[in-house]
């Protein structure tokens, strides 16, 4: 077979389109995910009986399903069950925050948690208060702790978004399978597709070893 | 009024009973040390005082407030009574100069200006000054030490709570630690050290307390109880131990 180049510019196009969509919900179902990933792992970690069992769950539930089907569930079951009907990019951003919040939070309770007590103590035998230990010492010393494996969970969070295709969704590999559809360039579409994924997870990556790098990890 | 004062206090984790019925008042100036085999309880004596531990049973009141009460403000309490533990507990984040600002800042309600003028001032007088601005991690053991002396003076306690200060510490470098204690000591400071030091005791302390299985079994001048054991277990706790 031939390599044509010719393939890769004159598809570049729409690929660049499905690959802005997948940043967009990559990056808002992150920031999404960050958020509810940190409340249910400070319920984990800090919770009564109650919160505790809430979160896990959710965190169960969660990590015991596919995400495919979560997102199946969002987009064609909610408007049978709830009537709630969604459009597919809200759908898939959704998915990204309920996954990827399940698979942060026991990242965060394990930060939490790992806090040398010592710390913690010589903060309260001052006599600050719980918001401020909170604030102050556990919350610096679990971030720094945190970026690393979150690295790990943004990646990952990343390529999952390439399973939205199966609602429609168009990100990068469902725009790849439609350029492939019209001209029949496996090779081409599937390698640049490879290399575009590269690109966004290397990008990740570096950003996160440079603020890892600055924070000087304890 | 007593500055602690221990009244029947007894406490226990779960079915192990870790103190016995104490009962002791410790005064302005006093300097008390507690020794006693490792499980004897001291630590544990020691953190009730400041609330990181809650008493099972009696009474313990600090400056008057009950610490058991649930009125009381325990931060209040924490405020009055400075601890150093003996695995330092520096925040690793924070510069010397930050360790020693923190509680003054965030307990005292102090401002930024006026918590370093105070941190700087502690700082010199353990003679770490020139270290202000180091991290922990690139300070020795007992210049850490000494950093988190000076960030529990700096919260200008009345009294001020040791848990083996020195444990941690290569031989060498105990003495730094024990030079800053002793001129805490000739400065008047009201303090209840738990320690192996025996010799520092003596040296220094007004009073010795020697504790087993959780009851005080001694309580009396260092020197006296050092050169006259008056019991068989504070006798062979004084032999295993030099």
């Amino acid at each position: 077979m031939n390599f044509e180049f010719q393939v890769i510019i004159d598809a570049m196009p729409s690929l660049l389109e499905g690959a802005r969509l997948t940043m967009l919900i990559t990056v808002i179902g992150l920031i999404g995910g960050m958020i509810l990933g940190g409340v249910a792992g400070a319920a984990r970690a800090y919770g009564n009986r109650y919160i505790n069992i809430t979160a896990m769950g959710y965190i169960g539930i969660i990590r015991g399903t596919p995400i495919v089907v979560q997102v199946m569930f969002i987009y064609f079951a909610l408007p049978l069950v709830a009537d709630i009907r969604i459009e597919a990019l809200y759908a898939a951003i959704i998915a990204i925050v309920i996954n990827s919040g399940a698979y942060m939070a026991e990242i965060v309770r394990g930060s939490l948690l790992s806090i040398n007590k010592g710390y913690i103590e010589a903060a309260f035998a001052l006599g600050v208060s719980r918001w401020d230990v909170f604030r102050d010492i556990i919350g610096p010393l679990a971030f720094r702790r945190l970026i690393p494996p979150l690295g790990n969970q943004f990646i990952i969070s990343l390529k999952d978004t390439s399973l939205f295709m199966v609602i429609g969704v168009a990100e990068l590999t469902r725009q790849g399978q439609e350029v492939m559809a019209s001209n029949f360039r496996a090779v081409e579409v599937w390698s640049t597709v490879a290399v575009l994924y590269l690109v966004m997870t290397t990008g990740i990556a570096v950003i996160l070893r440079i603020i890892e790098k600055r924070m000087k990890i304890l | 009024m007593s500055l602690v004062e221990f009244k029947n206090v007894s406490k226990a984790f779960g079915d192990l009973t870790v103190l016995e019925d104490l009962n002791f008042l410790v005064d302005k100036g006093e300097i008390v040390f507690i020794v006693g085999p490792s499980g004897s309880g001291k630590s544990t004596l020691l953190r009730c005082i400041n609330g990181l531990e809650q008493i099972s049973a009696g009474s313990l009141c600090v400056e008057g407030q009950d610490v058991a009460d649930k009125n009381t403000n325990i931060r209040e309490i924490r405020r009055e009574a400075g601890m150093v533990f003996q695995q330092f507990n520096l925040f690793p984040h924070m510069t010397a100069m930050e360790n020693v600002c923190y509680g003054v800042r965030r307990s005292r309600g102090a401002s930024r200006n006026e918590a370093q003028r105070v941190a700087q001032e502690m700082l010199e007088r353990v003679g770490l000054s020139d270290r202000s601005h180091h991290f922990p991690s690139e300070l020795s053991g007992g210049q850490q030490q000494r950093v988190a002396i000076a960030r529990a003076l700096a919260v200008n306690p009345d009294l001020m709570l040791f848990d083996e200060p020195t444990s941690a510490l290569d031989p060498e470098l105990r003495h730094e630690v024990l030079k800053v204690i002793q001129d805490l000591a000739a400065g008047g400071m009201t303090m209840i050290i738990v320690t192996h030091e025996m010799s520092f005791a003596r040296r220094i302390g007004t009073r010795l307390i020697f504790m087993d299985n959780g009851r005080i079994a001694e309580d009396g001048n260092p020197d006296a109880l050092m050169s006259n054991p008056p019991n068989p277990r504070f006798s062979d706790f004084l032999a295993h131990i030099s």
